[in-house]
């Protein structure tokens, strides 16, 4: 179980090759890569050019958030291994933001505790993002689709 | 006690960060949020802002109704957007 928030960029195929290194319970590693895309679709319909987005977070609170929401994935389900690796600064449209990766003997375990991964992140770990647009920064609002998304996995 | 500002909170009170003395009746959250409307119209503007924000008491997520006391860091922010 591990987290990481970092500046520069990740290898995803170096990172899931070390996520289950040796471990030979692991049957099957999932994993999610959101990426900055160059259109933010505000309120459903209004398209705006995005040139770069900034990530700012709550260093010391981020951490103990993205551990907290690892450490409620695996009292769910039955996990080898999982990885947060979450950038912040400066990025461009095409740059990786965020990797979720899980470990687990079994698929559905490794697919669902990925999506939960993510839904929850979403909604609970300390990050916001401000767009550079032409009509100038922007930031970027909590959507109704991703706190319904966490929801989902409230219990 | 510090305060620290997030995303545009931070950009509309001006800083990321202050020292603050509140008065021994400022109890919670709410009250903080009052006191500190109070101390400029940065502040109040910040805090006017019709979009919800959220609070943690020492990098812990906090209500409205949570109170301050033996806090010694306080940060106020607009809803998570990360991922």
């Amino acid at each position: 179980m591990s987290v990481r928030v970092q500046r520069e960029d990740f290898d995803v195929g170096a990172e899931l090759a070390a996520l289950a290194a040796g471990n030979k319970r692991v049957g099957a590693i999932t994993s999610f890569v959101g990426l900055v895309r160059d259109l933010h679709v505000r309120e459903g319909y209004h398209r705006e050019a995005v040139s770069a987005m900034t990530l700012e977070h709550y260093p010391g609170m981020t951490e103990t958030a993205l551990e907290e929401i690892e450490a409620e994935a695996s009292k769910r389900w039955p996990l080898e291994a999982t990885l947060i690796v979450h950038r912040y600064g400066r990025l461009e449209p095409g740059d990786r933001i965020v990797l979720v990766a899980v470990a687990s003997p079994h698929r559905e375990a490794a697919f669902e505790a990925c999506h939960f991964l993510i839904d929850w992140l979403k909604t609970k770990a300390p990050f916001w993002k401000v767009e550079d647009t032409p009509k100038g920064e922007q930031w970027v609002g909590a959507h109704e689709g991703d706190d319904q998304a966490a929801k989902k996995w409230e219990r | 006690m510090k305060v620290k500002y997030f995303a545009w909170l931070r950009q509309k009170v001006g800083t990321s960060e202050e020292d603050v003395s509140p008065p021994s009746d400022v109890a919670t959250v709410q009250d903080l949020v009052t006191w500190l409307s109070a101390q400029s119209a940065r502040h109040a503007d910040a805090f006017s802002e019709a979009k919800v924000f959220g609070a943690a008491i020492d990098k812990k997520v906090a209500t409205f109704a949570t109170p301050i006391a033996g806090a010694s860091e306080v940060a106020f922010f607009p809803p998570f957007t990360g991922g």
